[in-house]
């Protein structure tokens, strides 16, 4: 195989018969160019969906809580749930294996004033957790711990744009701001993917919204992050339980999806994950058709092509070349033909993909779609072997071909 | 150096079978200087088929350079072919997309012989055909001349035991077709057997040795003028 001797016979006779090779080559280089751009896009779409959701964290898992919807054991219709401390409590240490990050969140809408610039904010009091939860990405400062949440510290981390109405440009961090007639003070700036909505919010710690805002254990809902070592299938079934768990506790009708809901990214997951390996499954499928179809092209064409030769390999075997040495040459040279257009498809269909970058994400919600290294591996030892293929009926043929016949004077 | 017995081919046509070759008997030593001749179809390309190891006979003994040429499978022949053997066709033979040079050198590719020595010694044997000039040209930049005698550079330059030469001159004029006899017969003249077909009798006439066929079987195996006048 790494005769040089060899290469330079094949690079000569593929270099001599140009048209021919660039004509044996392009279906192959069609299916991949078709396959590269197919798996391109597919994952373009792919990497569209996650980012769907990206913005908080992949694992999240969301306890919400409203009216009940059914009577159950005497208790009416209409009664409202509320969760507290306890309930937190009680998930988190039951479930503690299950769990990667844990936070408790109350929603209040105060309004935040500094100096003359005032304004109603979304204000969240979390446990520090949260931040991992919600994706929330510090600019400055830093986010809330757990020494602010056991001392209830009147301490406060804001949104980019809640410091860009109240600051300007001017810093903002270890300033105090009023909330709702408390100063706090400012530890922290942060920024969100998930949008200008989310990066209008502040937040607190969840013990000193208690303390400062009724003075009881009253929490809205609680946020989980599942292990991430659970398969999906078993982060479902944690959130199923978790649901089954809450409404027993709370005496809510097992049925009443009004009551209590546990939302889980795990759903979403799957649910993109059975989406993207349909779509796979279906490329999968065109893209090998495309090759196969590619292969009998090649394939056929060099049959041509061996007996457009007839005569010269004829006269190489009277001078001595084996019918070894033969079919070696021609399955190199449907080897080399098929790599090398496979990698023209290739490489002209990354280029097409990364022109196109992100351009489609808005119309057609195409993510940066892209080829992976592991595709363009996967890729070669196909051509590879593709050219194999399509190389073995026309070198069989080529080594058939008896001298006498090939060079009869006529 | 090539020793026939009784030797028989027949051709499958359809049922029948046509016999060409009915118990052919020659010896040719080293060194000499043969040539066939017979009207068309009367079995020398087929002879000289069998004695290039192009084709296997039926029946009798075929014996090359002491060796018994019995059950060679491809791979053996194409071997023996190129250690001993060279050929020129009348068609020249020629790869069409390989410079003069790149086919003198191919057979020693088959040898195995790395690429710069054999651009070497093919040049030197281009030379000895006095087309040294014409080394980087394609065949068909050259006249039927001077392809047949880069066809014989390329015969020689694995330095066979024997020259197999079917029709050299069969598509070549009369001044031509001289100038590639004086080459052959410089080359036997330096010791190599040489073996041509031919049906023109000015041709044979520049042998040393006339081997007559008619239907098959050897009728007259004959000294030329030249061989005794030695
Ligand atoms: N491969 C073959 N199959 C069938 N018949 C053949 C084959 N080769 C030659 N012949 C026949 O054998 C006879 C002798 O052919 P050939 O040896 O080529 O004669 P020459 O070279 O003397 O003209 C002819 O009748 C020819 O048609
Ligand atoms: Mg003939």
């Amino acid at each position: 195989m790494f005769d040089l001797d060899r290469w330079r016979e094949i690079f000569q006779s593929i270099n001599k018969n140009r048209l021919r090779s660039v004509m044996s080559g392009f279906t192959v280089a069609f299916a991949i160019l078709l396959f590269t751009l197919l798996f391109g896009v597919a994952s373009g779409l792919g990497n569209f969906f996650k980012s769907a959701f990206s913005d908080d964290a992949q694992n999240m898992m969301l306890v919400r809580v409203w009216k009940t919807t059914k009577p159950y054991k005497g208790l009416q219709t209409g009664r409202a749930i509320q969760l507290k401390n306890t309930d937190y409590n009680y998930v988190t240490e039951e479930y503690e294996d299950q769990i990667q990050y844990q936070s408790a969140r109350i929603y209040k809408n105060f309004s935040i004033k500094y100096k003359n610039e005032a304004s109603s904010y979304s204000v969240r009091a979390v446990h520090p957790d949260h931040q991992f939860l919600e994706k929330t990405l510090m600019d400055e400062g830093r986010y809330l711990n757990n020494r602010d949440l056991r001392e209830k510290s009147k301490v406060i981390v804001i949104g980019r744009l809640v410091k860009k109405d109240l600051f300007g440009e001017k810093p903002a961090l270890g300033k105090r701001v009023n909330v709702n007639g408390s100063s706090f003070l400012i530890i922290g700036i942060f920024s969100d993917e998930g949008g200008d909505n989310e990066e209008r919010i502040v937040y607190i710690p969840v013990t000193t919204a208690q303390m400062m805002y009724g003075n009881n254990d009253y929490i809205s809902q609680i946020n989980l992050g599942y292990n991430p070592n659970l398969s999906t299938d078993a982060a479902i079934a944690f959130g199923k339980k978790v649901e089954r768990d809450m409404r027993k506790r709370l005496n809510i009708h097992p049925d009443d999806q009004s009551a209590l809901s546990v939302r889980n990214m795990a759903e979403a997951n799957k649910f993109v994950g059975i989406l993207m390996f349909a779509l796979y499954l279906i490329i999968g499928f065109i893209g090998s058709g495309t090759l196969v179809a590619g292969i009998i092209g090649i394939s056929n064409i060099m049959i041509f092509v061996i007996k457009e030769r007839t005569k010269e390999f004829g006269i190489r075997k009277a001078l001595g070349a084996t019918p070894g040495s033969i079919i070696g040459m021609v399955v190199q040279e449907s080897v080399l033909i098929t790599t090398l257009a496979g990698y023209f498809g290739l490489t002209l269909g990354t280029y097409i993909l990364s022109a196109i970058g992100n351009s489609l994400e808005e119309t057609y919600f195409i993510k940066d779609p892209s080829v992976s290294p592991g595709i363009v591996i996967g890729a070669t030892v196909i051509l590879i072997l593709s050219g194999l293929i399509a190389g073995y009926v026309p070198a069989k043929r080529a080594a058939r071909i008896k001298p006498i016949e090939a060079l009869r004077a006529d | 150096m090539i020793r026939i017995e009784k030797l028989h081919k027949s051709y499958p046509i359809g049922k029948d079978s046509l016999h060409v070759l009915k118990g052919i008997d020659l010896h040719i030593k080293e060194g000499e200087f043969v040539s066939i001749m017979g009207s068309s179809g009367s079995g020398k390309s087929t002879l000289l088929n069998i004695v290039g190891l192009l084709d296997i006979h039926d029946e009798g003994e075929y014996y090359l350079n002491g060796q018994l040429i019995k059950d060679l499978n491809e791979k053996k022949a194409a071997i023996l072919r190129n250690k001993f053997l060279g050929f020129v066709f009348q068609s020249f033979n020629l790869i069409s997309y390989k410079t003069a040079l790149e086919n003198v050198a191919l057979p020693l590719y088959y040898k195995g012989m790395n690429r710069k020595e054999r651009l070497k010694v093919a040049l030197d044997y281009l030379d000895k055909v006095g087309l040294k000039d014409w080394a980087s040209h394609l065949p068909n930049e050259l006249s039927g001349g001077q392809k047949q005698r880069v066809a014989i550079a390329r015969a020689l330059v694995t330095n066979p035991k024997v020259v197999l030469a079917d029709e050299p001159t069969g598509a070549l004029d009369t001044t031509t077709t001289d100038s590639v006899m004086d080459l052959l017969k410089d080359i036997n003249d330096e010791g190599m057997t040489v073996f041509v077909i031919t049906h023109e009798e000015e041709v044979a006439e520049q042998t040393k040795r006339i081997v007559r066929l008619r239907d098959g079987v050897i009728i007259s195996d004959t000294l030329t003028k030249a061989a005794k006048a030695q």
